[in-house]
């Protein structure tokens, strides 16, 4: 087979094709995600949980905040303590009680919500940037995206995001940092209601800053760790607490790497394979065509 | 004749329904719609019952949500929605890029006369598996959203397997069009395809190679849910070359199905043929399957592993690896050794048995392990499931007592395109069978 002008444009042309398509994909990958070392500083949150009372007002908060169904049992209930909770479609954080190692009249609180990675592994796994880090510091989700394929479900390493089975139009629910008001330049609504203080919103480097503080200062108080500085490579929201987190329902297995970077590596990837895979394809057709031209006519076919 | 770039329908012979004409289209449309042979069978029974009950859960499933018909929760988000029919389904759907790869750029002639319904059965799967995906989306119409570009997620895996998923399911498409050319004998139409065989065949087999090792690449983002012995970084390059034996395994069991079923559509030479075929097939899949087996115990070991075999969820692990990934792999070499293809095929289900529990494993069984209340199926979602495959198999039948798909196909080698009208494609064709013949003037049935 001879190689005419016409064969060897549409060749070159859906390799250039395949080309364009692998660089622009390339470029993008290359950007990572914004980074606190980018120059953002993001707002988070530092929850202290030795001073947690277990009063649930932050919980209370965010369902007025996010108009979320009034729950079944009041929030002055203390019979919610008796089983964990995880946060659901209605309920963006919850607070559950933990037996305490070091003083057992004295049982910890521990509010769970979504941490507000640095690097969020929901948004980098979503297809369609349902999931977005905001510069303010909120991981938000974009409703009117999503397609449910519920691929941040898997991806979260906290399993934050919950979905709503029940309905016909499902939604992705989680905490979004009270977006609105952080951009307005308030604190989340549940900072705002706990009467203990035992939540500080701010910048996240100043918040590193007062919780170390805390722990130099009383070092019988705290175990000498802010759980969420360096987990999963940073989250914005960041705990505090007297006895080992492993204790009081948090997995220490996760690792610092941020997510996202779990799958740069192959993703880098892919526009090399969609660039030589074919170039070596076209190159075997090519050499084995002209091997069969040469041989095929006296020795005759392989088969 | 170069500007004809969109494929342009010219009348087949004037005694046939024109096929040029959108009249004689519909016509013939109409003509080749209808059922033939019995239509009570017990297999049509059975497979009707499934579709029609199972058509039933689907509107209940998008009447009221997910959860009003899966056992999905917030802890397992994926259930065999997605772990059965696409993860595991798109394995098997690899047998057409091997196949394609081996024919028209390896130039493996010997493979040819199954290549068309590799590709079918491939194509099929596809649009089938991507509709069942449709149904575990939970809103389904914004499924568009990547594509479109009203928010492209470039830094998703799964924004890289949707993408080099919908474009492989149109190379599947090209590729499996020369037969629905032959059908309709628009020969115009498949002269102009045929020109671009060899480029919409490295693009598909580029594509698979991304997509394939994307599905495993999905599961990178879960480090702390999937048990460390599934875990690995090297997930997508396992991905990648278990389709390969998925693929040729699929391949083996499906002509078995066929050889049985449309036995009357092959002639001796390729009977002769396909046990050639069967044993190329197997020794290509020991080979990669000692690959994998050798990455297998590479991960094993350079992750420090070894301790966990001792667990239940390492017997489990060794049920997947040894039982129905090594056994095979010998029981293939030892069915080469015998030329025995009867075990070849008893191999195949072996295999692919093995893939489906390793990709369960990955999308569900071994994921989070440590839950103390674990997914299983519903009863529904299982029901469903057997749905999309019924319909699959009614298309794969439909297709095939219609289109040049089992035997040899007419003009597939024809590099030059040296057989250029219908004539030349038609005694070839009835050269394969003698029921070709009848089949082949269009307007007798069986019926």
């Amino acid at each position: 087979m001879t190689i005419s002008r016409r064969n060897f444009l549409k060749v070159a042309g859906a390799a250039g094709g395949i080309l364009l398509a692998g660089g622009a994909k390339s470029a993008r990958t290359a950007q990572t995600p914004q980074t606190s070392s980018g120059g953002v500083e993001f707002n988070g949150m530092l929850i202290d949980t030795t001073k947690c009372i277990g009063c649930r007002a932050c919980e209370e908060a965010c369902n007025e905040e996010n108009k979320l169904p009034k729950p079944t049992v009041s929030f002055s209930a203390e019979s919610v303590f008796e089983e964990k909770r995880e946060t659901t479609p209605d309920a963006y954080v919850v607070v559950n009680r933990f037996p305490n190692g070091k003083n057992p009249d004295k049982p910890v609180f521990v509010r769970r919500q979504c941490m507000h990675c640095t690097e969020p592994s929901c948004a980098s796994a979503c297809l369609c940037k349902a999931m977005e880090k905001m510069p303010e510091g909120p991981t938000v989700y974009h409703k009117d995206r999503c397609m449910g394929c519920r691929y941040c479900m898997i991806s979260c390493p906290f399993d934050i995001p919950k979905f709503e089975y029940n309905s016909p139009s499902p939604f992705v629910k989680k905490c979004i940092g009270c977006y609105d008001r952080v951009a307005r330049g308030e604190q989340p609504a549940c900072a705002e209601a706990c009467p203990e203080g035992a939540t500080l919103f701010g910048k996240r480097r100043d918040l590193i800053e007062e919780a170390r503080k805390r722990i130099y200062q009383n070092p019988d108080r705290y175990h000498p760790r802010i759980y969420g500085e360096h987990e999963v490579g940073g989250t914005g929201y960041m705990y505090l607490s007297a006895v080992p987190f492993r204790t009081i329902g948090f997995r220490i297995d996760l690792g610092t790497k941020h997510y996202p970077e779990l799958t740069s590596g192959f993703l880098s990837a892919v526009p090399l394979v969609d660039i030589l895979w074919p170039a070596v394809l076209f190159g075997f057709n090519y050499l084995i065509s002209d091997r069969e031209e040469e041989g095929g006519k006296e020795s005759g076919d392989e088969e | 004749m170069k500007s004809n770039v969109t494929p342009m329908p010219i009348p087949g012979k004037p005694a046939d329904p024109d096929t040029g004409t959108l009249k004689g289209f519909l016509r013939f449309l109409a003509q080749e719609l209808k059922p033939r042979g019995k239509v009570l069978t017990p297999f049509n029974v059975v497979t009707g019952i499934i579709i029609l009950v199972g058509i039933a859960i689907i509107a209940v499933r998008f009447a009221r949500g997910l959860g009003a018909v899966t056992n999905l929760s917030q802890e397992y988000p994926w259930g065999i929605w997605i772990g059965f029919d696409v993860v595991t389904g798109v394995a098997f759907a690899g047998g057409a890029y091997i196949l394609t790869f081996a024919v028209h750029i390896l130039k493996v002639k010997k493979y040819e006369p199954i290549v068309r319904a590799t590709v079918l059965n491939g194509f099929l799967a596809y649009v089938f598996y991507s509709g069942a995906l449709l149904l575990d989306l939970g809103r389904p119409w914004n499924v568009v959203n990547p594509i479109i570009g009203n928010a492209f997620g470039y830094g998703s895996v799964l924004f890289l397997v949707a993408w080099h998923f919908l474009l492989y399911t149109l190379v599947l498409f090209v590729e499996i069009s020369p037969a629905i050319a032959d059908w309709l004998k628009w020969v115009k139409a498949k002269r102009i395809i045929q020109k671009v065989t060899t480029a919409t065949i490295i693009v598909g087999v580029t594509l698979s190679t991304l997509h394939q090792a994307g599905l495993g690449g999905l599961f990178l983002t879960a480090p702390s849910k999937i048990h460390p012995l599934w875990y690995s970084s090297n997930i997508p390059v396992l991905f990648f070359i278990s389709s390969m034996f998925a693929g040729f395994s699929m391949i083996i069991i499906e002509s078995m199905f066929t050889h049985r079923i449309f036995s009357d559509r092959l002639d001796e030479a390729h009977r002769a043929s396909h046990n050639k075929i069967l044993l190329g097939l197997a020794k290509g899949s020991a080979s990669v399957m000692a690959a994998y087996l050798f990455l297998k115990v590479i991960d094993l070991t350079h992750g420090h592993q070894l301790g966990l075999l001792l667990t239940p969820m390492g017997y489990w692990y060794l049920l997947e690896v040894a039982g129905f990934t090594l056994l095979p792999l010998v029981l293939y070499v030892v069915a080469i050794r015998e030329q025995s293809t009867r075990l070849v095929q008893w191999t195949a289900i072996l295999t692919a048995i093995g893939v489906i529990l390793n990709r369960l494993n990955i999308s569900v069984i071994a994921f989070k392990w440590y839950e103390a209340v674990r997914y299983y199926p519903s009863w529904m979602e299982i029901w469903v499931t057997l749905a999309v495959i019924s319909m699959e198999l009614w298309v794969f039948r439909w297709v095939i007592t219609r289109m040049p798909i089992i035997g040899a196909p007419p003009d597939f080698t024809a590099e030059g395109g040296t057989l250029n009208n219908l004539d030349d494609a038609e005694v070839v064709r009835w050269k394969v069978s003698s029921r070709w013949k009848v089949s082949s003037s269009w307007k007798v049935s069986a019926s």
